[in-house]
């Protein structure tokens, strides 16, 4: 497998607070990678050093082998192949679904409209809402809209997917057609990084688990290693914490 | 540019002769507008079905027109029917007039947005009506359209500029009584603009002032 | 009658109504240009381009309508023979701008980061963003106060009066003057058609508010 994105020692201060500490990892191809840890650790605001959406302090970030920051690196262009997936969604609220879908095919990628609407009605039939192409945000369920949000970010054919929490901000019943929805796209082989507490979830479709705490990597292994023999402390609660959390609540019931 | 400082400097003295002119137009309007709007407001809120309706017809005539058009209505209309009133009296009531519709709007904004509890608890504590709405509802509602009253009688203060029209000397008026004098309008009023700018800001931050102090947050 | 008199003027009338509309329409769109200019300004500008627009803003902001007018009518005719409608225009018109600045600041706050997080997300330039999904919600957002201010400034028009464009109040004053002793009876009417503007304005900017509205935006 050839490395797709590399990180070295990525920092991060914000308002006098280090948010993210010397942080590398690599991600092949086709590989699905979990990050996982406590609030505050430093997770969302990893992923959005990865496309761009915050800045970095020091450190660098290899996609390919191009590097972001770089004068001639284009980053609207990099950004318009990193799908990204929003903890509240973001779904543009003066869109309907179909021009939230769309929108970018045409005025980043410049598609003609017949085009753009063809992808369009693929993605959403894909996360199973075909049927609500002239709906309004607002007229959505949290669920439908993440899946709305989801589509929109495969529509441009991205060749790597971050997911910031896709399901934190979803109640119970509708985290189960979220995750389908992204076990789907692991089966087809997209590479893919997921923050999310989901354990089950991770621990199903994950190759490779990052453990941050405090802006720092912790711990990075396998699904086997993080989950049943976590060498560090921490870990180990965490992991307790998140299991019996998971005991009472339900769990991804479908999947 | 020193010529345009020894003009200024020269015509100063009469701008703020007229400034005091607005100065007194303005606190007398704040003050009725005050009073009148409050009553409109009450008698909108609380009134039988009769004062309501008077009060929204007010609110509504008074909101629906220009000021200039009620100023020359009090100042050169009324005296058709007998009422004579000097310019500066006419601006004066023709300005109280039209704030006053302004600000029965925000009063009753303000007290639609006082909670329920706040009458219930007060009528509960053994006061009448008539009392919790003096003591208790009013009180609160003013502070809660404290920003949008100052807002109201700042733009009151630019608006008696108008008065000059029917031959008020305030600070515009002067203005005006130079430029015709010295041919030099454009400096004139640029003079004028910056004492009105003066003012404007050195009251603005003063009821910014006594917003942060009072004003109540909902 | 006097009241005959009115009817008989009836056309003047309706002319300085529609050069009141001229004005009203003219002001508007010269303050919504340069108002959401000055405000994408103070949000987006590079340094020194917030504090400039802020500037203005307070400028025009703390100047009489009235003051505004002389200035520039005097101001303008010194170099350029300006008519008095078009000094209406541009001196209503900044001074609308800057309230109007005032009201899309406002609106453009409160979207939503993500908002724009998940444009830029997409591979949209800010520029681009700040087009597609920033304005048409902010837009939506301001239709309430914009309304308030319109009307308004639908009012403020008379003020034109005082540096001589003949518009409504200007035609009212001429029958004023040629009807002696009839001046409550004039100015009522004008007032009167003012008051028919005003609903008139106000029932049209609500029926486009509501045509403008998307579920989600509803005013």
């Amino acid at each position: 497998m050839t490395t797709f994105l590399e990180t070295r020692n990525l920092t991060k201060c914000y308002q006098g607070q280090t948010v993210l500490d010397d942080v590398s990892m690599t991600l092949d191809e086709g590989e699905v990678k979990g990050i996982m840890g406590p609030s505050g650790a430093g997770k969302s605001t990893l992923i959005r050093c990865l496309n761009g959406l915050v800045p970095i302090d020091s450190g660098e970030i290899y996609l390919g082998e191009k590097r972001l920051g770089d004068k001639h690196t284009n980053m609207d262009k990099v950004r318009s192949r990193i799908g990204f997936v929003f903890q509240d969604f973001n779904l543009y609220t003066h869109l309907n679904v179909r021009r939230n879908v769309t929108i970018a095919l045409r005025k980043v990628q410049h598609m003609k409209k017949a085009d753009a609407e063809a992808i369009a009605q693929q993605e959403l039939a894909r996360v199973g809402l075909q049927d609500k192409l002239e709906a309004y945000p607002a007229e959505l369920s949290g669920g439908q809209q993440q899946r709305v949000s989801i589509a929109r970010a495969l529509a441009m054919k991205p060749q790597l997917m971050l997911f910031d929490e896709p399901t934190s901000a979803l109640d119970p019943e509708s985290v189960g057609g979220v995750l389908r929805v992204m076990r789907e796209l692991v089966q087809e082989g997209m590479t893919m990084i997921i923050v999310s507490h989901e354990m089950a979830f991770i621990q199903a479709v994950a190759d490779d688990i990052v453990f941050m705490v405090d802006g720092r990597v912790l711990e990075e292994g396998t699904s086997e290693q993080i989950f049943e023999q976590p060498k560090n402390q921490r870990t180990r609660e965490f992991i307790r914490g998140l299991a019996t959390e998971a005991a009472g609540a339900p769990a991804e019931q479908d999947a | 540019m020193s010529d345009f400082l020894a003009f200024a400097w020269q015509h100063l003295p009469a701008l703020l002769r007229g400034l005091q002119y607005t100065l007194l137009i303005w606190v007398v309007v704040v003050v009725f507008g005050f009073i009148f709007g409050w009553l409109l407001a009450v008698a909108r809120i609380y009134g039988n079905p009769v004062m309501r309706w008077l009060a929204i017809g007010y609110i509504e005539l008074f909101r629906g027109t220009p000021v200039l058009v009620q100023l020359f209505i009090v100042y050169s209309g009324l005296p058709n029917i007998g009422i004579v009133f000097t310019p500066i009296v006419a601006a004066m009531v023709a300005f109280s007039l039209n704030t006053s519709a302004y600000q029965a709007e925000y009063f009753r904004g303000g007290v639609g947005a006082i909670r329920s509890g706040q009458t219930a608890a007060a009528r509960a504590a053994g006061m009448t009506r008539r009392q919790a709405i003096s003591y208790i509802v009013l009180p609160q509602a003013m502070r809660i359209v404290l920003p949008q009253w100052s807002n109201e009688v700042i733009l009151e203060l630019k608006y008696t500029s108008i008065a000059f029209a029917i031959g008020v000397h305030e600070l515009m008026g002067e203005a005006k009584l130079i430029g015709a004098d010295t041919f030099n309008y454009f400096q004139i009023f640029l003079v004028a603009a910056i004492v009105y700018f003066v003012v404007v800001t050195i009251f603005t931050s003063v009821l910014d002032g006594v917003e942060r102090r009072y004003a109540l947050r909902q | 009658m006097i009241y005959q008199k009115i009817l008989d003027n009836l056309p003047y009338l309706l002319n300085g109504a529609g050069v009141t509309i001229g004005l009203a329409v003219g002001l508007l769109v010269l303050g919504l240009v340069v108002g959401l200019l000055l405000a994408l300004g103070q949000v987006y500008g590079r340094p020194g381009v917030p504090f400039l627009a802020t500037a203005i803003e307070r400028v025009f902001r703390a100047i009489p309508a009235v003051v505004l007018l002389f200035l520039f009518y005097y101001g303008i005719s010194g170099f350029y023979d300006i008519s008095s409608f078009s000094a209406a225009v541009l001196a209503l018109g900044l001074r609308s701008a800057a309230y109007q600045s005032q009201i899309f600041r406002g609106a453009i706050l409160s979207i939503p980061s993500g908002q724009m997080a998940a444009a830029r997300a997409a591979g949209m330039r800010r520029s681009l963003a700040v087009r597609m999904i920033i304005l048409p919600q902010a837009l939506r957002q301001a239709t309430g106060p914009w309304t308030n201010e319109a009307l308004s400034e639908l009012k403020d028009t008379s003020l034109a009066y005082t540096i001589g464009v003949v518009e409504l109040m200007r035609q009212a004053s001429y029958i004023v003057a040629a009807n002696y002793g009839h001046t409550l009876a004039v100015y009522s009417s004008a007032a009167l058609a003012y008051l028919v503007l005003s609903l008139a304005a106000s029932y049209g900017l609500n029926a486009l508010n509501r045509k403008l509205a998307v579920p989600g935006f509803e005013s």
